[in-house]
């Protein structure tokens, strides 16, 4: 309902904003997105300044409820395309770019120098050596921590390089012994279940192991699949019980209560913590921990894109907004409103959110960065993977089954 | 032209009346019934060219098995919401007496069908949430180990039929309630007078005059079950792990979910979806024509 209600007001405000254009005579530009409330601030205050600019381009954005425009992106696109829309880097923009929905954009990165000052998100916005659209935010995963509930078990507070694997699997000895949940997690909407699998995977086998395996080229019943998943099994008994009923709100709550210490998330949940009444003081941020020693250190940054459709009316102006949002003075703007990283590497983060500086920190002296496993696996892939995850997580003992699952899937899926 | 009006006026004016209705259901129902079964020989993700591949779609359905955990929850679905019947009966007749202010309990108990299922289904996921929900502390009260209902692959389907007998044992309640109004008081005075009472008094006298009660009350609670959908999108989006699929969902899932655009696909699980339906809706056509021609 709240939704729908967002959605007619912002059709009223669409509707109203494009009627003062025409009386103005100014070059429309229209932009669909799907943000949620404060980027939907950020993003109108960008869109002024891209306005103040350029006094001749009108920018009419339409804002989609979240879920609802991951349906709608398909029928827009094929029926009546906006100038701009938003969507994802990596294997979900690939559908679209093979069925030519959105246009090639090699020249907006050709002309200003993006390759260079987008380099760390280049990779997962090119096909076949050609950019399809502009990145303007990731953000970093880790593992967020309640530092009271480390007191509380009598264990040393971790700094933000993190422990190393025994020393966090001991700890979670030490939490269940306090009755504290060691690792927290909420399944029910199965993708923050595939946060974890992907972490395991990177610091089991290494990046390029887990390119291969999201990319179809490694079976899923092979050994080192199982080494990633015997890894998994030492702390699966110290994983929230009942993840799978809980959305990942909820399992946010239990961390902000002390009931559960720690939990492998994005840098989005910062504001949820805080909502709950943590503080910079009692929330701490670690990199996941290393467990093959001597693997380098890949992290997982999902980038937000912006593309043109192929349909696109006013494709001259689009471009141009393309290359404002690539700007390292826009993106620094607004990703401090986002609380986000800038994907363009001159750009800088605000210093006083130690969530950020730490972030930037751990993407910056990555070694690679992974989208996300639903983004670098192809959807079926995904859909059944997250499955697996979340049934191993509550029943490890499936684990064969589960994989000959997946196998089997794999066999379909990169057809 | 005229002259031909006049002639066959009453021969084509309920068809000219009719024309409308048809011409909607035609547009709406029956033409994308064949565009499904047409779809279901693709393969197509919405977006790029289908590609034919015959009957692909139903070979991989066989060998799939989500297809049969959806099927066999469909089943359990079907078996189990057909006791909202029993149960509205008992409210029913409970029900229908003259004490003071029954018009309010009888409103209260068809409360349920008035609320929306989605926040139905939203109220029973409360009730089962680990944690504070009333039915995870009655388990743990009781079992000393709380068990979410919705996160337990063995109970979750369970959990979503009685969030849905709910609203349905309301709605079979009100059907039987207005069936009661139309049972002759006369028998029920012969009857009597003949020594019957308790059961069978119900299952000789009253029960046979609510026999078409009866036959709608089977017939949306049926329909009702094999199109359950709204409920366990809500509720589970079909986990854990895709214990919790019906067809109908399965068929949302694999065509027009996040990670579905199997058009193709989708559309054959609905092709099945269908015969299955029309196994039971022609076994009610089949019994409404026999009625009525026998009279």
């Amino acid at each position: 309902m709240v939704h729908l209600k967002k959605g007619a007001l912002a059709l009223t405000a669409a509707l109203l904003m494009s009627t003062s254009a025409y009386a103005q005579d100014k070059r429309v530009l229209n932009y669909y997105a799907d943000f949620d409330p404060i980027p939907l601030a950020a993003f109108e205050a960008l869109i002024t300044d891209f306005e103040t600019a350029n006094p001749e381009v009108d920018v009419v954005l339409q804002n989609f409820d979240h879920e609802g425009y991951k349906t709608a992106i398909r029928n827009f696109l094929t029926t009546d395309s906006p100038d701009l829309a938003n969507w994802y880097a990596g294997n979900r923009m690939a559908p679209f770019v093979n069925a030519g929905q959105f246009q090639d954009v090699s020249d907006v990165w050709e002309a200003n120098g993006l390759s260079d000052a987008l380099a760390s998100a280049k990779a997962s916005m090119t096909i076949e050596g050609k950019q399809y659209g502009v990145p303007y935010t990731y953000y970093q995963w880790g593992i967020y921590f309640n530092k009271d509930a480390y007191k509380a078990a009598g264990i040393e507070v971790p700094g933000p390089e993190g422990v190393n694997w025994d020393t966090f699997v001991a700890n979670c000895e030490k939490f269940k012994a306090a009755n504290i949940d060691c690792l927290t997690t909420g399944t029910k909407a199965l993708w923050p279940g595939a946060g974890i699998f992907d972490y395991m995977s990177l610091r089991t086998n290494g990046y390029e192991w887990h390119m291969d395996l999201t990319a179809g080229k490694i079976a899923w019943t092979d050994q080192k699949v199982r080494d990633v998943f015997a890894q998994w099994a030492k702390v699966q008994p110290y994983i929230t019980a009942n993840h799978a009923a809980l959305e990942w709100e909820d399992a946010a709550a239990l961390m902000v209560q002390g009931k559960a210490a720690n939990y492998v998330m994005g840098n989005f949940a910062v504001g949820n913590f805080k909502q709950g009444g943590m503080t910079n003081d009692n929330l701490g941020f670690m990199v996941f921990p290393e467990i093959t020693p001597g693997l380098p250190r890949a992290e997982e940054a999902p980038t937000d894109t912006i593309h043109i459709p192929s349909g696109a009316k006013n494709v001259d102006d689009a471009k141009l907004f393309l290359a404002f949002v690539a700007d390292a003075a826009v993106q620094t703007k607004l990703n401090a409103a986002l609380s986000q990283l800038p994907t363009n590497k001159n750009s800088t983060v605000p210093a006083d959110d130690p969530f950020l500086v730490a972030g930037f920190e751990s993407l910056s002296s990555a070694y690679a960065l992974a989208q996300f496993f639903d983004r670098d696996a192809p959807a079926e892939m995904a859909k059944a993977g997250m499955e697996g995850f979340q049934e191993f997580m509550v029943k490890p003992e499936n684990l064969d089954a589960i994989l000959e699952r997946l196998e089997s899937v794999r066999a379909k899926a990169y057809e | 032209m005229s002259t031909y009006w006049k002639a066959n006026q009453r021969r084509l004016a309920p068809w000219l009346f009719l024309a409308p209705g048809m011409a909607m259901f035609a547009i709406y129902v029956i033409i994308p019934i064949f565009q499904s079964m047409w779809i279901s020989f693709y393969d197509w993700d919405g977006l790029g060219d289908a590609v034919w591949i015959g009957t692909a779609n139903y070979v991989e359905l066989v060998d799939d098995p989500e297809f049969y955990t959806s099927f066999k929850n469909n089943l359990i679905w079907l078996f189990l919401y057909l006791l909202a019947v029993p149960a509205g009966l008992l409210i029913a007749i409970f029900l229908n007496q003259n004490v003071r202010g029954i018009r309010l309990y009888k409103s209260l108990f068809f409360f349920p069908f008035v609320i929306s299922q989605v926040v139905v289904g939203l109220i029973f996921t409360w009730f089962y949430a680990p944690g504070f929900g009333p039915i995870y502390l009655l388990t743990e009260w009781i079992f000393g180990q709380g068990t979410a209902i919705l996160a337990d692959d063995r109970y979750v389907t369970y959990g979503i039929i009685a969030a849905g007998l709910w609203p349905q044992i309301a709605y079979v309640m009100i059907l039987y309630l207005t069936g009661l109004n139309n049972v002759a008081p006369d028998q029920v005075e012969a009857a009597r007078l003949d020594g019957a009472k308790g059961w069978r008094m119900l299952w000789y006298v009253i029960l046979p005059q609510l026999r078409p009660a009866t036959f709608i009350a089977v017939v949306v609670t049926v329909i009702g079950a094999l199109r359950s959908f709204d409920l366990v999108s809500i509720m589970t989006a079909g986990g854990p792990y895709g214990s919790s699929r019906v067809l109908s969902y399965y068929m949302y899932e694999q065509a027009l979910s996040e990670y579905g655009y199997r058009m193709g696909y989708g559309a054959a699980i609905a092709v099945v979806l269908f015969g299955i339906m029309m196994v039971f809706i022609s076994g009610f056509i089949w019994k409404m024509w026999r009625d009525e021609t026998e009279r």
